[in-house]
């Protein structure tokens, strides 16, 4: 149409604009603030429906850290001879996988946001970010669960004079579990928006999140990587987070202030990314499922 | 009154069947290609000549406007874009083109009971779908009371929605969109559940909304609910907006478009059911004098000749024919059985047909469906039978009263004779 551009239009008065494109910064996060109290809901949702009807209810969200956490110490610690120089094996473990393990479920569950939602979304409206915002409370919570276990342990070792040293780093712990939510948060949506188009991604995440876990310092200190490969380790996000978490609690590790600013750094523009696509797919992914 | 919903060249496309054809690894293959400015390893022999994918419009330049408190009916067929425009007006989707402007608190209701999780209690169900269809939670707790009442469920509040039965389910659902409260309801179809008591209970309900004043935009195949419950009909077939008026204009509008080709050929139907030791193979219209008619004519006779064969032998002497007529929505209008004029056939020879007349056909102008029923006795015995749709019976108005004078059109399901007459001295007990 060759009509002259109409003067910028008034649309306060209309309360919803519904167009087939938004800007790209476009986010609409207010209407997220609108709808904090689904966010809620849905966290309590999840948390009450995953342990109803099980055997061991509540339990679970012990038995996988401490088992996993048992195995890797013989497999890694014994067999594999990993040197956490004096550091207890166990609680050096039981440290990385708990937040691994924080990291990953927000990860893999916000990446199917659209494809496990998809009969809710397409029967009502409601600011789709809150689905992923729920996903990272439920988390939190079964984090909290399996860090109070963890420093149950901590305590014990403690107590029997192990050489775990706590510190002043402990301090940026909220900040540490900020930045992994926000890690998991930006990479899964970014995930998410792709997997409406490439449902082959959806089984990658899957074995993609374990191989990261291998390439995170999960199973195995910074230290043990040669200072040749360290300059490329420290480029995943994940490594000098849980390096520092190890780092507050046992006094052992080593990371550079640098290293965990780079961390954050790239969390942030991921997290915009991930967004900012996000927002993009959750008004047509309907149309493509 | 003001425009509460503004739908400005509104169009929606499908593609089909190309989406999720693809692997990443392809488009990063393709994309890598283009690059570099080869062609497209991927891309069809002929893909630069002809550009048009599979694609459905699902709705083309649809403009229409809502002004505050309308009641508007969206009608038309299976497919011809009714809930694609629901879905952008809610926002679950967005369009291709134009645009939509909507002022006010939007409520809809596509579906009842979404988003109940089975192993959460009724309550806990309440405060869920509550806010997901976009309270706040002390606003659900301010009208919980109220909801549950309205439900009927009140005993069974605290005990897990998986143990409900479906009727349950869809009460409590219910209950929770009914006390929305928004400015403008959208509402697709969800009476086509639950039982008919709650079904009336929910249209009374949104009838309660609509007088007060608030804006409500109705999908609904239930004529009588939409002639009833509206004020403005749009009719939309094949994704183009078709007619707009009067919810009575547009009703009629729709039914008059509808395609009645001849289908008195009964013969190679599927869709029937009964024993088939007696089959009807055609049914013919014929008018007052026994002429073949396709048209009946309000107040004139018309009778209705159902073409049976009798392969089995048997004579049936006391075969019981039923003829069922529903208006275009399949609402029933009236039955008609031989059983109930008292009237038998004997016995039944091998070819022949069984004729109903109707001497003054108290129906308005609309088109009507036909069905019929053989049942080889009167009570208990079996159906032969039966075919519910057989063909349409398109009506057309004429001078039912005598009078030259034609009844109103819509204006209720049947004609009804009567006199009028004024008495004078009308004592006041009497009344």
């Amino acid at each position: 149409m060759a009509d002259p551009a109409p003067a910028a239009e008034d649309l306060s008065q209309w309360t919803a604009v519904v167009t087939p494109n938004r800007g790209w910064l476009d986010l609409r996060l207010r209407q997220i603030w609108a709808y904090r109290d689904l966010i809620v809901l849905f966290f309590k949702r999840d948390f009450v429906a995953s342990y109803k009807q099980t055997i061991l209810g509540p339990f679970w969200f012990f038995a996988q850290p401490l088992m996993t956490s048992v195995v890797f110490w013989v497999v890694f610690g014994r067999i594999g001879k990993i040197v956490t120089k004096g550091v207890p094996q166990f609680l050096f473990f039981m440290a990385g996988i708990i937040l691994w393990n924080f990291f990953s479920s927000c990860l893999i569950k916000t990446s199917t946001t659209f494809t496990s939602n998809s009969s809710l979304f397409g029967k009502v409206y409601f600011p789709r970010l809150t689905v992923p915002l729920s996903v990272v409370l439920t988390n939190l919570a079964t984090f909290g669960f399996q860090f109070v276990m963890f420093l149950g342990f901590f305590a014990v070792a403690w107590w029997f004079d192990v050489p775990v040293h706590p510190n002043a780093r402990l301090l940026v712990l909220p900040f540490l579990l900020l930045e992994i939510a926000a890690l998991a948060v930006g990479v899964g949506c970014i995930v998410a928006a792709a997997t409406v188009r490439y449902r082959d991604l959806a089984v990658i995440i899957q074995f993609g999140v374990q191989l990261w876990m291998y390439a995170s310092c999960v199973v195995y200190p910074l230290s043990a990587v040669g200072p040749a490969y360290r300059g490329f380790f420290v480029l995943n996000p994940m490594v000098p987070i849980i390096e520092s978490f190890r780092y507050g609690f046992i006094g052992y590790g080593e990371i550079h202030f640098w290293e965990l600013a780079l961390s954050m750094g790239m969390t942030a523009l991921l997290l915009v990314i991930g967004v900012v696509s996000f927002s993009r797919v959750e008004r047509t992914h309907l149309d493509s499922i | 009154m003001s425009t509460v919903i503004r739908v400005e060249n509104l169009s929606k496309r499908y593609r089909l069947g190309v989406i999720n054809r693809r692997m990443l690894y392809e488009d990063l293959q393709s994309r890598w290609a283009r690059w570099r400015g080869k062609d497209d390893p991927n891309a069809k022999v002929d893909a630069r000549r002809t550009t048009t994918h599979a694609e459905l419009w699902a709705l083309k330049d649809v403009e229409f406007e809502v002004r505050d408190g309308d009641v508007l009916g969206v009608i038309g067929h299976n497919g011809s874009g009714k809930s694609t425009l629901l879905k952008i007006l809610s926002q679950i989707t967005a369009p291709t083109t134009g645009r939509a402007l909507i002022k006010g608190k939007v409520a809809s209701l596509l579906e009842v009971g979404t988003g109940f999780h089975p192993e959460l209690t009724g309550r806990d169900n309440v405060f869920l779908n509550g806010v997901i269809l976009g309270m706040r939670h002390e606003e659900v707790a301010r009208k919980f009371d109220e909801i549950v009442a309205f439900s009927g469920v009140e005993e069974f509040i605290d005990t897990p929605v998986k143990r409900y039965s479906s009727g349950m389910r869809v009460r409590l659902a219910f209950a929770v969109a009914a006390h929305l409260d928004p400015e403008i309801l959208i509402i697709d179809e969800v009476l086509a559940v639950g039982d008919q008591s709650f079904q009336q209970k929910c249209l009374g309900k949104i009838g309660e909304v609509a007088r007060e004043g608030r804006t409500v935009l109705f999908v609904s195949h239930n004529a009588a609910a939409v002639e009833n419950l509206c004020d403005r009909g749009i009719v939309l077939e094949h994704g183009r907006l078709i007619f707009t008026g009067t919810q009575s204009e547009a009703i009629q509008y729709y039914v008059n478009r509808e395609d009645h080709s001849d289908n008195s050929n009964l013969a190679e139907r599927t869709d029937r059911s009964g024993t088939g030791d007696v089959r009807i193979v055609g049914l013919n219209l014929r008018g007052e004098r026994g002429e073949p008619i396709t048209t009946a004519s309000a107040g004139r006779a018309v009778e209705i000749h159902l073409l049976f064969e009798n392969l089995s032998g048997k004579p049936f002497p006391n075969l019981m024919a039923t003829i069922h007529v529903r208006t275009h929505f399949d609402a029933p209008v009236f039955i008609q059985q031989n059983r109930l004029t008292g009237d038998s056939f004997g016995a039944l020879p091998e070819r022949g047909a069984l004729v109903c007349r109707l001497p003054r056909l108290p129906l308005p102008a609309s088109v009507y469906r036909v069905g019929f029923s053989l049942n080889s006795e009167g009570k208990g015995g079996q159906v032969l039978d039966s075919i519910l749709h057989a063909v349409d019976l398109p009506v057309e108005t004429g001078d039912f009263f005598g009078t030259g004078l034609l009844p109103p059109v819509l204006r209720g399901v049947c004609l009804v004779e009567a006199e009028w007459r004024l008495e004078a001295q009308v004592e006041a007990a009497a009344v």
